[in-house]
């Protein structure tokens, strides 16, 4: 079907998942056994089943889904509402990462039937029965849905995100044209909530040298700004077999961000940059 | 605890298929069973020149019915990697990044690539029929 925005959810879906053995390419240790099941009170009448990834560091054990009925009658209408719900009433080691239940912050960026966004702005409606929920894909799980994000951030730490210029700094500030700001228009916007880099294949495979699409919107968004003096540099940094170019142009992150932006094309515009600056 | 004993939580087991990854990985797919098919080109042009003998083998195993399944997987995979690149091509212009777009061009590129691989044999077949 056709997709017109990313919040779109799909009416029908032809596979959940790719048809590939449960256990492939997973090591030993990462392999996801049967967890808990955690019935409802029988008085509930609107119950609705969440699949939820469990791993607990204290035990060591390997993780695990735990199935939990939670009573949709007394329940916020957000995934985020079930998950509180959850660890308030049912299942007190439930752990995850949550703010501003608002989809501005980005703490709450995860798996729900097998695509990333944030558990604040997913209608349970929207889920699927059961509704699966994992932490973002491909990387070191803390405890539960908590990702441990330390090398994404120093992925962005690597593109340098902040104003750098050689020319010395005005009495006031730095200006721009409206027409300069509106270029920002699209990227500004990223709360790197790191949806986009945890659903790219190419940063599941490649992800120690990839920089991935949240960093490289970054980066667009740097290389982008009128009052930057720093792109010379910046485009060097960039033009890297592994940092910009694994890039191929799958797009799950465009399909994917909860705030509705577009690192695949934030990603075309600094190759089309790196070209440019050559003729 | 040391880092490298966390699991890993999961990815392609669990990611659901969407037009964009499946599009992208039929891409590649494709474009491997081109290479390998070109092995089947210089087959023929081998058997050509090594006489009448080995170039009706080599006809023989292409009419068979393997032979034909692997022609016609080898045709569709021409017709949508060729396809697919024009698409790759707009993307490296900066062109056709909505998600509108992105989904429009998709399936305009499954549907264009199995119409034309169904156009091509039916009228091979239909030449074939006519005995030309």
């Amino acid at each position: 079907m056709l997709i017109r925005s990313s919040n779109q959810v799909p009416r029908a879906t032809l596979l959940k998942r790719f048809p590939v053995p449960r256990g492939f390419g997973v090591d030993t240790a990462s392999r996801i056994a049967r967890g808990k099941f955690w019935p409802a009170p029988s008085d509930a009448k609107h119950v609705k089943r969440f699949d939820v990834y469990r791993y607990d560091p204290e035990t060591g054990a390997n993780p695990r889904i735990d199935t939990y009925e939670v009573d949709l009658d007394t329940c916020g209408p957000m995934v985020l509402d079930a998950l509180i719900k959850i660890k308030n009433e049912i299942d007190s080691t439930l752990t995850f990462r949550r703010s501003c239940r608002e989809g501005i912050c980005g703490s709450c960026a995860m798996n729900i039937d097998g695509t990333n966004w944030l558990a604040c702005t997913r209608f349970i409606s929207d889920t699927a029965a059961p509704a699966t929920v994992y932490p973002l894909n491909h990387l070191r799980v803390i405890k539960d849905l908590v990702p441990d994000l330390t090398h994404l951030y120093a992925q962005y730490a690597s593109i340098e995100p902040w104003l750098q210029t050689d020319t010395p700094a005005p009495d006031r500030e730095r200006l721009q044209s409206p027409e300069e700001r509106e270029r920002l228009d699209g990227y500004y916007e990223c709360i790197l909530c790191f949806c986009c880099t945890a659903g790219c294949p190419s940063h599941w495979w490649n992800g120690n040298r990839f920089l991935g699409p949240a960093v490289l919107l970054q980066a667009w968004r740097w290389l982008a700004d009128s009052r930057d003096e720093a792109t010379g540099k910046r485009l060097d940094d960039l033009e890297d077999p592994f940092r910009l170019y694994r890039c191929h142009t799958i797009l799950n992150c465009t399909r994917t961000c909860p705030k509705g932006l577009n690192p695949g094309k934030a990603i075309a515009e600094i190759k089309k940059m790196v070209i440019q600056r050559k003729s | 605890m040391t880092h490298d004993k966390r699991p890993l939580s999961p990815d392609l087991q669990i990611y659901r298929p969407q037009l964009t990854s499946v599009l992208s990985i039929m891409h590649r797919l494709t474009g491997i069973v081109l290479s390998a098919g070109s092995l089947l080109l210089v087959a023929w042009l081998v058997a050509g020149a090594a006489g009448p003998a080995a170039y009706h083998a080599l006809l023989d195993l292409v009419r068979s019915w393997l032979g034909q399944a692997l022609l016609f997987g080898w045709t569709f995979s021409l017709f949508y990697h060729l396809c697919n690149g024009i698409r790759h091509l707009c993307w490296d212009a900066g062109y056709g990044f909505e998600l509108t777009a992105i989904y429009a061009s998709g399936w305009t590129v499954v549907a264009a690539s199995t119409t034309l691989t169904l156009v091509t044999w039916l009228t091979g077949l239909f030449f074939m029929g006519a005995g030309i």
